[in-house]
């Protein structure tokens, strides 16, 4: 199943799908997590997954949203991190860094592969991304953002 | 209508507050929605608002829990009356001009941000979730408030003048942040809440350091304005709520 506002990427790609298995009582219980706290992709993913679990004639299924472990970029898998950069979103760190009151970031840029980039703005189209410039080749592109 | 009456059992009122923060300045943000400055900063407001809204929407469904009443979020948000509040006074102070939205936000998320990180320690195994979440959210939120305060107070002679008048009217409202009643002392024995005491040296360095980039003058501790945690707000809280609650109380378990 893929992410609604990120459609390359499935919810496990993006560690937002947390496990799958059956409760006490026989029903398919089916664990997620939000990126963002206030993340509104959350609803639509909690409803096409009890879609899908009718769609498999599962009778009884049900969402599970669990906050602890708090999400992170470092749950997304290499092949998450490979997709989105060829779709043009410039991927999260490998490791997510708790960056101090003024450090500095350097995201490669996803078109040309250049380092020579800047922030445009912190808060993108999604809370998962901010805005980014490469100086190279001029192109605007979305960096996911590193939590 | 429905009167409810807030329960007073201690860790929901903590939840409760900590709810009420969150929703009423994410009120407060939401309304820059579509009048920013520019684009860029209309999309980062409204994600603010978003964070917040998203971190009160589990605390005031623990809140609802505990209390074991039958209320959910959305009854906590929509049906508490102005006196029910239990936010903090700065969260709810008008969005004013740019700067004023600014140094709000930045106070607020200066003392926050070390607020999270700590409870992500409570022994309060829910508290210890949603405040991990809230951390990193915070963390940015801090990051765009100082970076936005230093560009306002190293700015223009207009801008800065703005931007210090703005701290001079906000600042009356940060001692409540470190305030703990007897509410609370309960909770922090017991591990679950923060003493906000141990968070002063964190959130003086902060605000040092940025209002000193930024060229702006820290105003003295005078008069500090207090209430809100008790349910005793300033007038605009009133204002928030007619705005916020009209729906449910002209249309009562109206859904869509």
């Amino acid at each position: 199943m893929v992410d609604p506002e990120v459609p390359v990427l499935t919810i496990e790609d993006l560690g937002v799908l947390r496990g799958v298995g059956v409760a006490e009582d026989g029903a398919v219980e089916v664990a997620i997590t939000p990126t963002y706290s206030g993340c509104p992709a959350m609803n639509v993913i909690a409803l096409e997954v009890e879609l899908a679990l009718e769609r498999a004639g599962i009778a009884k299924g049900r969402v599970r949203t669990v906050l602890s472990p708090a999400w992170t970029t470092d749950w997304m898998s290499d092949e998450g991190r490979r997709k989105l950069k060829e779709y043009g979103i410039a991927p999260p760190a490998p490791k997510a860094t708790r960056r101090a009151l003024f450090g500095l970031e350097a995201i490669a840029c996803p078109r040309c592969g250049s380092e020579d980039t800047e922030k445009i703005t912190e808060f993108g189209s999604t809370a998962c991304k901010a805005l980014w410039r490469c100086r190279s080749c001029r192109e605007p592109f979305d960096h996911f953002k590193c939590i | 209508m429905t009167t409810i009456i807030a329960a007073d059992a201690p860790l929901v009122q903590y939840a409760l507050r900590l709810a009420d923060n969150a929703l009423v300045l994410g009120h407060r943000l939401s309304e820059w929605c579509g009048h920013a400055p520019m684009l860029e900063e209309d999309i980062a407001l409204a994600n603010i608002a978003l964070d917040l809204i998203g971190q009160a929407r589990p605390l005031y469904a623990y809140a609802a829990e505990l209390e074991g009443e039958g209320r959910n979020e959305d009854k906590l948000a929509y049906l508490r009356d102005a006196s029910q509040y239990r936010n903090v006074l700065l969260v709810e102070q008008p969005n004013g001009d740019f700067a004023v939205t600014i140094v709000r936000q930045f106070l607020y998320a200066a003392f926050m941000a070390p607020f999270w990180r700590l409870l992500a320690g409570s022994r309060d195994a829910t508290f210890a979730a949603i405040a991990a979440k809230a951390e990193k959210e915070a963390a940015y939120h801090l990051r765009h408030s100082a970076e936005w305060l230093i560009r306002l107070g190293d700015g223009t002679p207009e801008s800065h003048a703005r931007a210090q008048a703005a701290l001079d009217e906000l600042w009356m409202y940060t001692g409540e942040l470190f305030e703990a009643d007897a509410i609370e002392r309960g909770l922090i024995e017991r591990g679950v809440a923060l003493d906000p005491q141990t968070l002063r040296p964190e959130w003086d360095e902060t605000v040092d350091r940025v209002l000193g980039e930024a060229t702006l003058k820290r105003p003295p501790d005078g008069w500090m304005q207090t209430g809100g945690r008790t349910g005793r707000h300033s007038e605009h809280l009133g204002f928030i709520l007619a705005d916020m609650q009209f729906l449910q109380r002209a249309y009562p378990g109206a859904t869509w």
